[in-house]
């Protein structure tokens, strides 16, 4: 945490850490689910799959060093050229790189709403960045890029983000880094063969400084993955390719934290997070499986999930379905 | 003219001694690409990565955020048909340190559609922050890595392995973005690149016999592609411009040409010598060049045709001609 501002702190000397995730993953939902009102769209099942997960992330697992980023992100100043020094990483808002500290990279960019959310709730992003977000010249794109908040490579076409991490991996480890590597990948990049080219290249090279926590939501654009294309079994396969994996409820902080411990000395470490893509909202129940992105068709419809979000409380979801 | 072969193998250890930094990936194809001594002398700094070339490429994308400086060898086919998307977006886009080293150009192998590299230069040249070289002899092979070396971002060379001729002074190196003259003239004038530039040259003694002059120039830097070399050379004259690439004529020298003279304003005619919008399929080097009009003999006809003449020259007029070691006009004691 940069120490500027915390958006957490009122109640961090009275919570346990599960509740701290549990009330970030819902920051992340409200946040996600006001901007989709707001801008009528929005990747905001995303939002309820992984809210938890990237929580857990930011609060409980990784060793990240203080942001370095500006609380509201910069403009867009420029693409990446070789040899200029005006190249700029959304990655600083994980920390700038140093040996002991671990790195995150998220790889379906199109999650580029709810990363900058979690950001937020971990007190890395002000509030206001969000207004920026998909607004012309801004960083704060819709498919996250290299210079948007929390993202340092570009991730948008998928399944290369792995990849780069176990490249990254690998020469930490030659280093001698002792920070860890953690990757956020959807279950959708099972559907590429790179992800398979990159397990059997880390499962080869023995690279286990990286664990991938993946969102299991079995949704993807065009429907539900299993009459898309589908990747079950997907723990055994992923074991096949040399991986160990763990599997857990992806909504349950504790399991997935108990996941990510799991011994997985000389291979990389698979915790597939099993998600509901409606979780905490049975307002999207009705669009199964149309999912991927919420648009609304009628200012009724959208009036409806304005009233919902007025009503989204972590107090009432939690008597309505305990964890 | 001497021929030397492995050139790439012998020299690459003792050029990358030095340089800890830089490291080999390899698909599948090291001895290929003649990157084994290299595997052999510095196990540490070579990466087998097997025929995965996508995840080759990614890979080697974050090793470069590291401060690693990936050599990449591997055919070119497999270099830009394969992982177009993440030289793209894993190499490009950042502007990574990244060298592509891609064999096999054009019809160099008998292996056919699948291994011919035709479309490259025109692809690679394309994408964003990315350099692109191509080499011609063996005193390009060695001084060409300098030249990577030197750029901070993502380069593609056009490379050549095996048997190669020594067409210019050891004492010349590659330098980025500048052509070697090798001939003056004001009757045509011709850019030739990679094998092409010889095969030229096997033409180019005879047409002096015949009283054509040629301004010659040899190109190996294709993107960058404003040198002030060409430029003087396309204002210099007023006749016909002739290209010749062992590519097809979309995309590459040929095109490079006609983009740079529509940007000077220069109205010449141009003829592009190369694999006329086809594929091409297996056989030997020399077989292809003829079929496909990549030859020598190919040259002397396209010379024919843009000044509408009869030079009466034939393959038994060239077969006789012996390439001698070629001197740049930049030079005092050169020819």
């Amino acid at each position: 945490m940069d120490g500027s501002f915390n958006v957490m702190d009122s109640d961090t000397l009275t919570q346990r850490w599960e509740e701290k995730v549990l009330a970030a993953a819902f920051g992340i939902r409200k946040r996600v689910l006001e901007h989709t009102v707001k801008h009528n769209g929005g990747y905001l099942s995303q939002a309820c799959s992984s809210s938890i997960i990237l929580a857990t992330l930011y609060l409980k697992l990784m060793n990240l060093g203080p942001s370095a980023g500006n609380p509201i992100p910069p403009k867009f100043e420029s693409v990446p050229r070789p040899g200029s020094p005006k190249n700029y990483s959304g990655g600083v808002y994980n920390g700038l790189p140093a040996p002991d500290k671990d790195r995150f990279f998220l790889s379906p960019a199109h999650y580029a709403l709810v990363l900058y959310a979690a950001l937020i709730e971990a007190g890395r992003l002000a509030p206001e960045a969000l207004d920026d977000f998909n607004k012309d010249g801004g960083t704060v794109e819709m498919i996250g890029a290299e210079h948007s908040p929390g993202f340092e490579m570009m991730g948008g076409a998928l399944a290369q983000t792995l990849s780069q991490a176990a490249g990254i991996a690998m020469a930490r480890k030659r280093r001698g880094d002792s920070g860890y590597h953690w990757v956020f990948l959807s279950d959708g990049e099972f559907q590429e063969g790179q992800t398979w080219e990159a397990i059997q290249t880390m499962s080869h090279y023995k690279i286990d400084n990286l664990t991938a926590l993946v969102d299991v939501n079995c949704q993807q654009c065009d429907g539900k993955m299993c009459d898309v294309m589908n990747v079950d079994p997907l723990e055994h396969r992923i074991e096949a390719f040399g991986g160990v994996v763990a599997v857990v409820d992806g909504h349950d902080p504790v399991a997935i934290v108990k996941a990510a411990n799991t011994s997985h000395m000389g291979k990389p470490l698979f915790v597939l997070c099993k998600t509901d893509p409606a979780f905490s909202m049975p307002i999207l129940e009705g669009r199964r499986p149309k999912l991927h992105y919420v648009r609304f068709v009628s200012q009724a419809e959208r009036d409806i999930f304005a009233e919902f979000l007025s009503s989204y409380s972590l107090q009432k979801m939690s008597e309505e379905k305990p964890l | 003219m001497m021929i030397e072969t492995k050139v790439h193998a012998k020299n690459f250890v003792d050029w990358a001694r030095d340089k800890p930094r830089v490291v080999v990936l390899s698909a599948d194809l090291t001895g290929s690409t003649e990157i084994a001594e290299f595997q052999q002398a510095y196990p540490d700094r070579f990466f087998s990565m097997g025929v995965a070339e996508q995840n080759m490429v990614s890979f080697a994308a974050g090793l470069a955020r590291e401060g690693y400086i990936p050599f990449i060898h591997t055919f070119a086919v497999f270099i830009y048909r394969q992982t177009l998307s993440q030289i793209v977006n894993s190499v490009a886009y950042s502007a990574l340190p990244v060298k592509f080293f891609g064999f096999l150009p054009g019809i160099t192998t008998p292996g056919g559609a699948t291994h011919q590299a035709i479309e490259d230069v025109s692809i690679m040249r394309s994408i964003p922050n990315m350099t692109v070289l191509e080499v011609g002899d063996a005193t390009e092979i060695r001084t060409v890595l300098d030249v990577v070396y030197s750029l901070p971002g993502p380069v593609y060379v056009r490379m050549l392995r095996g048997e190669v001729p020594r067409l210019f002074s050891p004492t010349e190196p590659f330098i980025l973005n500048r052509a070697r003259v090798l001939s003056d003239g004001c009757d045509v004038t011709l850019f030739t690149s990679g094998i092409c530039t010889e095969e030229a040259l096997r033409a180019s003694s005879v047409l002096a016999a015949r009283g054509i002059g040629i301004r010659h120039l040899h190109i190996s830097t294709h993107k960058p592609f404003n040198d002030p070399l060409v430029d003087d050379a396309l204002k210099a004259c007023s006749g016909p411009v002739i290209t010749m690439e062992n590519h097809t004529i979309i995309g590459g020298l040929g095109s490079e040409i006609a983009e740079r003279m529509a940007d000077l304003g220069i109205g010449r005619k141009l003829f592009r010598i190369g694999l006329m919008d086809t594929f091409a399929h297996g056989g030997s080097k020399a077989y292809l060049m003829r079929k496909y009009g990549l030859d020598a003999l190919s040259l002397v006809r396209t010379m024919e045709s843009a000044l509408s003449v009869k030079l009466d020259i034939h393959e038994q007029d060239l077969a006789e001609v012996h390439i001698q070691d070629v001197h740049s006009l930049a030079k005092a004691e050169a020819l």
